[in-house]
């Protein structure tokens, strides 16, 4: 794709995917499949000439002018729908920001139906809404393009043939299903977070992306503390971007991070979330995970963090999802309020259930714990065990130098 | 938009007793959900079924007819009745169809009939 036409196409295909299928009548499919259209004409004509003053407004004329063909040329199609091609022919296109905005919350709520898939809302949220293409998603979901595919034309087919509405739910519904929207937005962020997939830039876009979403919905549910509190866990997380990566694009740990270059606007702004948050008295996992990212966002560095503090919150955040990440995690600021030895004792409490099992980086952690307390052999085996558990390429560079390091230190007296 | 709502019986769930104070009220349940079906304008109808038992299924194949005794596939779960709603959209289904006792003992399917041209 020629390159200025790719800056808008992933600046604008949410927007014009989201006014399309409100103007065809909540079909996604066909909403996508105009702008796609739009597109298309947009990488011929710009090519050949130069790119029109309003672009995004360009790319809405054009996609509604595609989605009113392809309704005309779709000859199945009954009385109802002729009659939704005619109204959409006529309908007035001058899309203030408010009205788009409210677009793209609709479609949100359309893409996290209950009635859809779990699996398969995510999918549909980063096509419809983030404009990733089927093959980036497949690679996210590590499975074929063609299966990605099927599932989206699936539910997109679910989406038209079952009605599902095109409409934000109001009251007792709206409490009911912003869960759903949540989780979707939190994966959305995580994906961009995950330094895993993808170009740095398009990450970066799915992170402000999933931002600008949670905090649309923030606007609509403002007594919702676990939306408040997943846009401040989005917002401090996100602060710490440009540490997160070395110039070599090699990540970064959190313990080894300039804190100097955390982002302190967006610090603040995540704080202020997690305050309004918290001040509606309802706690929840994405507050808990929140107030952790606060407690770092407010250390100076490593020894000056309220270790106890984040202690707590982990053991909180247990109750409501006990992973073994989130065990995990409890350990390590166990072990760095009181001792390795009282981290290790956590990180035993739950090893027997089995979930840690297959989970390199329990065993990691086990490693680093028993390394601490001079226990090398036993901190080398819990290194091979991570190892034979088919860690991610840069997780399994930092086992192998710990290893040589482990076994290369004299066993102590 | 025209539904179909099968009321599904699940094998390990049984509904109240006949005879039963929670049986008369389920079939209170079921009036009072068909009443307010009506009253809203989206019910086109609604029956109970007879068991499976007395169903009987019929293939044709060239000229050929095959009658069996009993229902098409033997499912563990058992089809007890049906509405036929007429919603603006699936969430206005999804609240009338969790009316129906049957979502609290089995489940209810629903399925969208394809809208004909014309």
């Amino acid at each position: 794709m020629n390159a200025e036409v790719e800056v808008v196409f992933r600046r604008e295909w949410g927007r014009a995917v989201a006014v399309i299928a409100r103007l065809a009548g909540g079909d996604v499919a066909l909403a996508e499949d105009a702008v796609a259209d739009a597109f298309a004409v947009a990488l011929r004509r710009w090519a050949a000439g130069p790119m029109p003053d309003d672009p995004a407004g360009w790319l809405i004329t054009v996609a509604k002018n595609q989605a009113v063909d392809r309704i005309r040329r779709e000859a199945r199609r009954s009385g109802k729908e002729a009659e939704a091609a005619r109204r959409l022919g006529e309908c007035e296109l001058a899309q203030p920001p408010d009205s788009i905005n409210d677009d793209q919350l609709r479609l949100i709520f359309t893409c996290c139906h209950p009635a859809l898939e779990p699996g398969t809302r995510v999918a549909l949220t980063l096509r419809a809404l983030c404009g990733l293409t089927t093959a980036e998603i497949a690679r996210c979901f590590l499975v074929p393009e063609s299966t990605m595919a099927q599932r989206l034309v699936r539910a997109k087919r679910k989406i038209r043939d079952a009605a599902i509405p095109f409409r934000v739910p109001e009251g007792r519904d709206l409490r009911d299903r912003v869960g759903s929207v949540l989780r979707v937005l939190y994966l959305v962020f995580t994906e961009g977070h995950r330094a895993s997939v993808g170009p740095a830039v398009i990450r970066d876009e799915l992170c402000d992306e999933a931002i600008r979403l949670t905090r649309l919905l923030a606007g609509v549910c403002p007594d919702e503390p676990e939306v408040l509190g997943l846009l401040a866990l989005m917002l401090l997380t996100d602060a710490r971007r440009a540490a997160r990566m070395a110039e070599d694009g090699s990540p970064v740990l959190l313990d080894d991070q300039d804190r100097g270059r955390w982002d302190r606007v967006k610090m603040a702004d995540g704080t202020a979330q997690l305050d309004a948050a918290m001040r509606l008295g309802r706690t929840g996992p994405y507050q808990l995970q929140a107030a952790i990212a606060a407690c770092h966002a407010a250390a100076a560095s490593v020894a000056d963090t309220d270790w106890a503090q984040i202690a707590l919150l982990y053991a909180a955040l247990a109750r409501w999802e006990p992973s073994p990440v989130v065990q995990a995690n409890r350990a390590v600021a166990v072990a760095q309020a009181a001792g390795p030895a009282a981290g290790l004792a956590v990180l035993d409490e739950f090893c027997g259930d089995g979930q840690a099992e297959g989970w390199h980086l329990f065993y990691a952690c086990r490693a680093d714990l028993l390394g601490r307390l001079g226990r090398t052999a036993e901190a080398a085996d819990a290194c091979r065990a991570a190892l034979d558990r088919d860690p991610p390429p840069a997780d399994r560079e930092l086992l192998l130098a710990r290893l040589a390091t482990l076994v290369s230190s004299p066993a102590p007296r | 938009m025209r539904y179909l709502c099968l009321l599904v019986g699940e094998p390990d769930i049984d509904g109240p007793a006949p005879g039963t104070p929670e049986f008369m009220q389920m079939l209170e349940d079921y009036q009072s959900a068909s009443q307010a079906m009506a009253a809203a304008g989206v019910l086109v109808e609604s029956r109970p079924l007879q068991p499976a038992a007395s169903a009987t299924t019929i293939r044709v194949r060239g000229d050929k007819t095959l009658v069996t005794d009993g229902p098409f596939a033997e499912l563990k779960e058992q089809i007890g009745g049906y509405y036929v709603l007429e919603c603006a959209d699936l969430d206005e289904a999804m609240k009338w169809a969790a009316m129906i006792p049957a979502a609290r003992f089995g489940a209810v399917d629903i399925r969208p009939a394809m809208e004909m041209p014309g």
